[in-house]
């Protein structure tokens, strides 16, 4: 199964262009001439691209190259991270309420309703202004706003899993609830959840990215490319690098995910053989 | 729909109370205060700056008094700019913030729906190919990406609009072009697929063996009901537009209310704060509840729902 999606280019071109800024982002810090936060006094501040600094350097001398590779290591992280934690709330409130149904589903469906009309970045901004900048609650406040989606995904999904055959066997043989739920619901689920988590990821990069380019995200000395965006950006007249650079990476790797979960998508919605 | 309608508006008093209630006591559960500033106080100076503001009672007691006021219509003075009321700080921002994200959303409207119209005539074809994959490549583009881009190559280059501030009505281009892009494509993407589908509807089959030109089959028969997902999107857009804007206000240093939001947090002005908070509150939820009732007028089904 993996092996045929993987011949399609639509799901293999992203896939590889996200494995090659994995792997810069894991790799590159070393490569670098010197660590991303150390400052090469024999360069200029903000030099050109050139042999010894590729990416050329910010307005402090810092290699450019470094700071992107490990920017980029924060933003992936925080996409991943904050991913698991949106699915393992949307994933317990979405079944919860397809499973059971009735009254309890129409309840939990209303507030995910109410929760979506509210403007919710407010909340996240609020959440990281009031409570320092901790990377930890980067992740979970991320994560916290953006399981609405997923909730509704696999509530819809689970509805639809509740009236088939294998579940009433289970239930017949008297499965209980937690079982036919993790044995026979979660694992038909899988399908969906993946396109789900591979569009939530750009989602939590973009927020991360969003609250860095207000100051408001990670601090000095760690960085993120939200970070090196919104430093780019106050000097991109002088040293357009400083933003061309991070930004390209950033849009690259969210075209990435978005590419990826749509090919994905299409994948699954194709009728099976 | 209807009855989503009437149920919009019953939850949206308990909504936005649950939404002030939570920022408050966000707000007064995180240290610092809104008068450690820089040079600080001598101690009789901020007790009575705290006794003019009830900033000494308990945290409730404050709560009970700000909701006494909001009943009334009185979002309170705001506590860093001096002598000025809350009320009037929004009012003074609204309009610009207005004007950027009506553009915004017009622009994102008819430039998303003519892009995904195109896309589903010509379904499979390279125009829509290029047109799917662009709008893919807008939805990856962060506004705070763009609108630097914007400002280097329309301001700065070629000097034909302003690079920020707000005067005249050229300044609200290029913001509004930023904020738009990212609902510009997904509005394309909606109307694509759900233009396409209508496209391959049976009726839509009579109407083409009648002899209708395909113009007058999409414009009059296929695009009104194709453009249910659209207004259904509109909800989320609005709230995706307004927080957009506080980025948008920031790089292009427009006077709007965004910026009053993160300026506000950072100084602890908690009336200022739970006013814009319960303005955007509001409007979303005004903005939910007009979709609600445009998508009843255009879906008889709904109506009986």
């Amino acid at each position: 199964m993996s092996g045929a999606l993987l011949k399609r280019p639509a799901i293999a071109v992203p896939a590889a262009i996200l494995l090659l800024i994995v792997l810069l982002a894991v790799v590159g810090p070393w490569l670098a001439p010197q660590p991303f936060d150390a400052i090469d006094f024999d360069a200029d501040w903000g030099a050109a691209p050139s042999a010894a600094h590729i990416f050329g350097t910010d307005d402090l001398g810092r290699d450019l190259f470094a700071r992107v590779c490990v920017g980029g290591r924060l933003s992936l992280a925080v996409g991943f991270v904050s991913t698991l934690v949106s699915l393992a709330i949307g994933i317990v409130w979405g079944a919860t309420a397809g499973w059971f149904g009735g009254r309890i589903d129409a309840v939990m469906m209303r507030i995910v309703d109410i929760l979506y009309a509210l403007p919710f970045m407010f909340f996240v901004i609020l959440l990281m202004v009031l409570f320092g900048r901790h990377w930890l609650l980067i992740f979970v406040a991320i994560g916290a706003v953006s399981w609405l989606d997923m909730a509704r995904i696999v509530r819809g999904q689970t509805l639809a899993l509740r009236r088939q055959p294998f579940v009433d066997a289970a239930v017949v043989s008297g499965l209980g609830n937690a079982a036919i739920l993790v044995r026979h619901v979660l694992p038909n689920l899988l399908g969906v959840v993946i396109v789900c988590a591979t569009l939530t990821i750009p989602q939590a990069i973009l927020v991360e990215s969003f609250l860095s380019f207000l100051g408001l995200g990670i601090q000095e000395p760690a960085t993120s490319w939200g970070a090196l965006v919104n430093d780019g950006a106050r000097a991109m007249e002088a040293t357009p690098w400083g933003l061309i650079f991070p930004a390209v990476f950033l849009v690259l790797t969210l075209l990435a995910f978005n590419l990826l979960g749509d090919a994905l998508r299409a994948a699954l919605d194709e009728p099976r053989r | 729909m209807l009855n989503r309608a009437a149920m919009r508006l019953l939850t949206a008093v308990p909504t936005l109370f649950v939404l002030v209630g939570l920022s408050f006591f966000l707000m007064h559960a995180a240290p610092g205060g809104p008068f450690d500033s820089e040079r600080s106080l001598a101690p009789e100076i901020e007790a009575r700056l705290a006794a003019q503001f009830h900033l000494d009672e308990p945290a409730w007691m404050q709560f009970g008094r700000y909701l006494g006021g909001l009943v009334q219509g009185d979002l309170g003075p705001s506590l860093q700019y001096e002598s000025r009321s809350v009320a009037s700080l929004i009012a003074d921002g609204a309009p610009v913030s207005a004007a950027v994200g009506a553009a915004a959303l017009l622009l994102a409207l008819i430039g998303g729906v003519a892009l995904g119209a195109l896309a589903a005539m010509r379904r499979d074809g390279w125009l829509d190919r290029s047109v799917m994959v662009l709008a893919l490549v807008g939805l990856s583009l962060p506004s705070y990406v763009v609108a630097p881009v914007l400002i280097l190559v329309f301001a700065l280059q070629l000097p034909w609009l302003p690079a920020g501030g707000w005067d005249g009505p050229a300044s609200v281009l290029l913001p509004a072009v930023a904020l738009a892009l990212p609902q510009l494509a997904a509005i394309a993407r909606l109307t694509r697929g759900a233009l396409g589908e209508v496209l391959a509807a049976p009726w839509i089959r009579t109407a083409r063996a009648k002899g209708l030109p395909e113009r007058l089959i999409v414009f009059r028969h296929a695009l009104k009901p194709a453009l249910l997902p659209v207004v259904s999107w509109l909800g989320p857009a609005a709230a995706g537009l307004m927080t957009g804007s506080v980025v948008v206000e920031q790089v292009f240093g427009i006077p709007g209310i965004g910026r009053y939001f993160v300026q506000g947090a950072l100084n602890r002005d908690y009336t200022l704060v739970l006013g814009v908070v319960l303005f955007y509150g509001a409007l979303v939820i005004a903005f939910n509840f007009l979709v609600d009732l445009a998508y009843g007028a255009l879906d008889p089904q709904a109506r009986l729902e």
